[in-house]
């Protein structure tokens, strides 16, 4: 009693909270002038999921990435589960316990999930035993943690939110206590973010330490048990999330006042910009996406088309904005457009009075090795205002880009710097200050926010509403139902090709717009 | 956040590679008993020592200017041409179909039609693989590779067994007129009163392999085609986005670098040979690759390029006539240059890169 008296009373400290998972002391970055971690204090208590949120840019990936052997910070320490720990490589962020879930996927696509679980990790020279001690793990581990997945499935089959089990279930395999995803939610349907939370609170339960990294408040406070806020590389709170709000978490992020409900007045309606009619689109592998859908948009009213992604959305996109086949009739003004032909394409749908902010502006919306000048003349190099004679005007395009910078409040307002050096919600905005300028009957928008910091997307929204106020049609497509209620004059749901049903934002839930998503229709129940 | 001003990109950095080349190739030297600075003096004394040494150097440099604009404009539009060699000696034939058929009064009047001729056979030799990549979806490097041992199977036949053979054992062509003979730099220089080598094959072409340069500079950085190329090249997404045919602009890109590719027989078989020979194009087909990689596919880069190319070229066979170090090792040095300034352009970068880091960090 008494020797357990004396060791307790050495130990108090470390025996009423124990050493933390994770702690950081002092971590300094730079890259060349740019500052992305100062000074960053941070304690990660064992068995607790730990939230870091703060806008694109303000440091978080670094951080990680520091954590996980990437990068090496200038200053500071690492103390794993209380001891000092140097990691020079991803090699021995593993060792150490540490597992990573990337935003972007680290997958052989055409590997199967027991091969990429493996690569790597191999225990000998020969892959046969490897394979099947990881099969045997793999099992336990689903059994374990509800990741079920194929482990003979190849990657590439397999939906994304499977993909990123076979992510969680790689780290695991490698033995991490330490678990970090980095914006997990991003690519994932509700109902699959809410099966990954499942997950996450299992690991937990487990003893495992999860760090989650996001900028959506929604999930801060729905699972994590402590949230940290970075701003500008440093790391402004860090508070348990019972005792916080969104709304005071919002203000330490983007450090002042932020609306995050969309303040705009009710529609008026003109007439019909676009008709379409029995519109089908079968894609390159012969499968149809869309099937025979009809819908309209009149003038000043903005039609949201929810659902979980890969339901035909993308492809109603692109044959609108000419460059996906499809069959049927799309009026624009009353003019049928063609689908197929030799006017089917994304040049003439801009004559036309169609603008398309397309869903991924890395692959589509920008060129990111391209200057913003050069980004901004992207699709409109034929723009007489852009040209003189047989040469282009480049001088007046970087002009033209320069106020248009100023007017959307892009930043750094360089038109001379390459679009990969933007923040997400800046490029996004070079995108939009394009093809909202042009004044377009129809904007076509796809996942207008999406890995768009809140900032921005308060921006965001209301350059679409004021679009809709000058009496504009605009479609927008959101996997964001959040995004969907806040902004659309009337929903469309699309399932498997379909449009399950149209509703008017107020007399309608996500509850039941949740249910038309999964392809069930209301009327039965 | 770029790491390294541009200057290091484009000029330190393959400054770089071309020393350890010549260091190595210095080694070589030396370990087959000969001195390497002599042999750097031969080489430097033979490319530009004499007016001669230097109409050689310009010569090689017009045709690598040709055959590595070729590459770039298709690099520019992520396209790998490798088949310029097969679209020179298309070039040659036409020119060579043209110069025997019809009867020109003066060069000045055959110079455009065979400027014209000769790019337009280029392109249409390249115009087969971007179809069929463009239509079919069949591999360019694989397409264009075939088509190189088309075209020299063709230019054999037509060497051997055609109405364009000369009489007698030698796979050439009947001689062109002696009224199209293009002027040479000595021709050009004469009347300026500058001395110039008679015999030096160095030629007008070389001013519009220049003039090549400027043009793709311009159409490149200044023209809706240009800008659509290098939307197409950089991302096909984004381009099918902005409304750019990626059937058409892989087959513009294609021909334009076919074009320039056939041009090359301007400078070999009309002002140097004036007949067609077979093997005429002696690899510049594939030296334009190297060309327009050392160059970063940019005009001015390849100029400079060129220029390095036709001194390598033109100083090693002076190296194997003056040091009896045999024609291998010649093209063993050369090897080792592109090997640096190509292959292994990132194991110089890398360091470079760093160290830039580290004095940025120290000026902050």
């Amino acid at each position: 009693m008494s020797v357990e008296t004396q060791k307790g009373r050495q130990d108090t400290a470390a025996l009423t909270a124990p050493a933390p998972a994770i702690e950081l002391r002092g971590i300094s970055k730079s890259f060349g002038p740019v500052q992305a971690n100062k000074d960053i204090a941070i304690k990660v208590a064992k068995g607790t999921i730990h939230g870091i949120i703060g806008e694109n840019g303000a440091g978080k990936s670094t951080l990680m990435s520091i954590l996980y052997g990437f990068y090496k910070a200038d200053k500071g320490e690492i103390l794993i589960n209380g001891d000092h720990t140097d990691i020079p490589d991803s090699q021995a962020a593993i060792a150490a316990g540490i597992g990573m879930v990337f935003q972007h996927f680290k997958l052989v696509e055409n590997f199967t999930v027991l091969e990429n679980v493996v690569l790597g990790a191999e225990s000998g020279p020969m892959l046969r035993p490897s394979l099947s001690k990881a099969r045997k793990l793999l099992t336990q581990l689903s059994d374990e943690y509800e990741l079920s997945v194929d482990p003979d499935a190849k990657i590439e089959d397999l939906s994304v939110g499977h993909q990123q089990r076979v992510e969680i279930l790689k780290a695991l395999y490698r033995q991490a206590d330490i678990l970090i995803l980095d914006e997990p939610t991003g690519v994932l349907t509700p109902a699959e973010a809410d099966h990954l939370f499942r997950i996450l609170e299992g690991l937990r339960a487990q003893g495992k330490t999860i760090i989650l990294i996001t900028h959506k408040l929604r999930e801060i406070m729905e699972i994590t048990d402590t949230v940290s806020v970075m701003r500008r590389g440093q790391m402004t709170a860090t508070v348990k999330t019972a005792e916080t709000n969104p709304e005071q978490l919002a203000e330490l992020m983007v450090g002042r006042k932020v609306l995050l409900q969309v303040d705009k007045a009710p529609a008026k309606l003109g007439d019909p910009i676009l008709e379409v009619e029995n519109l089908s689109v079968v894609d390159g592998d012969g499968v149809e996406r869309v099937k025979g859908i009809n819908f309209n948009v009149r003038a000043g009213e903005i039609l949201g088309i929810a659902g979980v992604s890969g339901n035909g959305q993308s492809e109603l996109l692109e044959v609108l904005a000419g460059y996906g086949k499809g069959t049927g009739t799309i009026r624009m003004n009353g003019d049928t457009l063609d689908l197929t032909g030799t006017k089917s394409d994304a040049k003439t749908r801009r004559k036309q009075g169609i603008a398309h902010v397309p869903e991924d502006r890395h692959a589509e919306g920008l060129i990111l090795d391209f200057e913003a000048w050069e980004n901004t003349a992207l699709g409109y190099i034929d723009d007489p205002a852009y040209n003189r004679g047989l040469l282009m005007d480049n001088a007046a395009i970087r002009k033209d880009t320069e106020e248009k910078m100023e007017r959307f409040d892009v930043r750094p307002p360089n038109p001379r710097l390459a679009a990969k050096n933007f923040s997400g919600g800046n490029q996004q905005k070079i995108v939009l200050a394009r093809e909202i300028e042009r004044n377009p009957d129809l904007l076509l928008i796809g996942q207008p926010t999406r890995g768009v910091d809140i900032g921005a997307i308060e921006f965001i929204h209301k350059q679409i509403v004021a679009l809709r106020d000058q009496g504009k049609a605009i479609i927008l497509v959101s996997v964001e139902l959040e995004e969907i209620f806040s902004l659309s004059d009337r929903i469309a749901v699309m399932f498997d090709g379909h449009i399950m049903g149209e509703r008017n934002p107020a007399d309608t839930d996500e509850k039941e717009l949740g249910l038309l998503m999964a392809g069930m229709t209301t009327e039965g129940a | 956040m770029d790491t390294m001003p541009k200057w290091a990109d484009i000029v330190l950095i393959p400054l770089i590679n071309l020393l350890i080349a010549f260091f190595l190739s210095g080694l070589v030297i030396w370990a087959i008993g000969k001195d390497p600075f002599e042999a750097i003096r031969t080489m430097v004394a033979g490319a530009f020592g004499s007016t001669d040494g230097v109409g050689y150097t310009l010569y090689y440099t017009t045709n690598f200017i040709f055959t590595g604009l070729a590459v770039a404009v298709a690099s520019r539009a992520a396209l790998f041409n490798i088949g310029g060699e097969g679209q020179v000696m298309l070039g040659g034939l036409g020119l060579t179909l043209l110069l025997l058929t019809v009867d020109f009064p003066h060069w000045a009047i055959a110079l455009p039609v065979a400027v014209i001729t000769s790019a337009a056979f280029g392109a249409g030799w390249a115009f087969v693989p971007a179809y069929l990549a463009a239509k079919r979806g069949s591999h360019i490097v694989v397409t264009t590779i075939m088509f190189n041992f088309i075209a020299f199977s063709l230019l054999g036949y037509m060497l051997v067994s055609s109405w364009i053979k000369k009489p007698g054992g030698v796979p050439e062509s009947l001689d062109f007129a002696e009224t199209v003979h293009l002027p040479n730099f000595h021709d050009i220089l004469a009347p300026l009163g500058i001395e110039f080598s008679k015999h030096a094959p160095a030629n007008i072409s070389f001013f519009i392999a220049v003039a090549c340069c400027v043009l793709f500079f311009v159409v490149m950085w200044h023209t809706q085609l240009g800008t659509a190329i290098r939307q197409f090249g950089k991302s096909e997404g984004a381009a099918i986005y902005a409304g750019v045919s990626p059937v058409k602009i892989t087959i513009i890109a294609m021909m334009i670098s076919g074009g320039l590719a056939g041009l090359m027989a301007v400078n070999a078989t009309m002002g140097e040979a004036e007949r067609l020979i077979l093997g005429f194009s002696e690899g510049a087909g594939f030296i334009g690759i190297a060309v327009a990689l050392m160059g970063r596919n940019h005009p001015f880069g390849i100029f400079l390029a060129a220029v390095l190319f036709g001194f390598l070229y033109q100083g090693g066979s002076e190296l194997s006539l003056w040091m009896g170090i045999p024609r291998e090792l010649v093209i063993v040095i050369q090897a080792l240059v592109i090997l640096l300034t190509g292959a292994l352009d990132n194991m110089v970068r890398m360091p470079v890169e760093r160290l830039f880091l580290h004095f940025r960090k120290g000026a902050n």
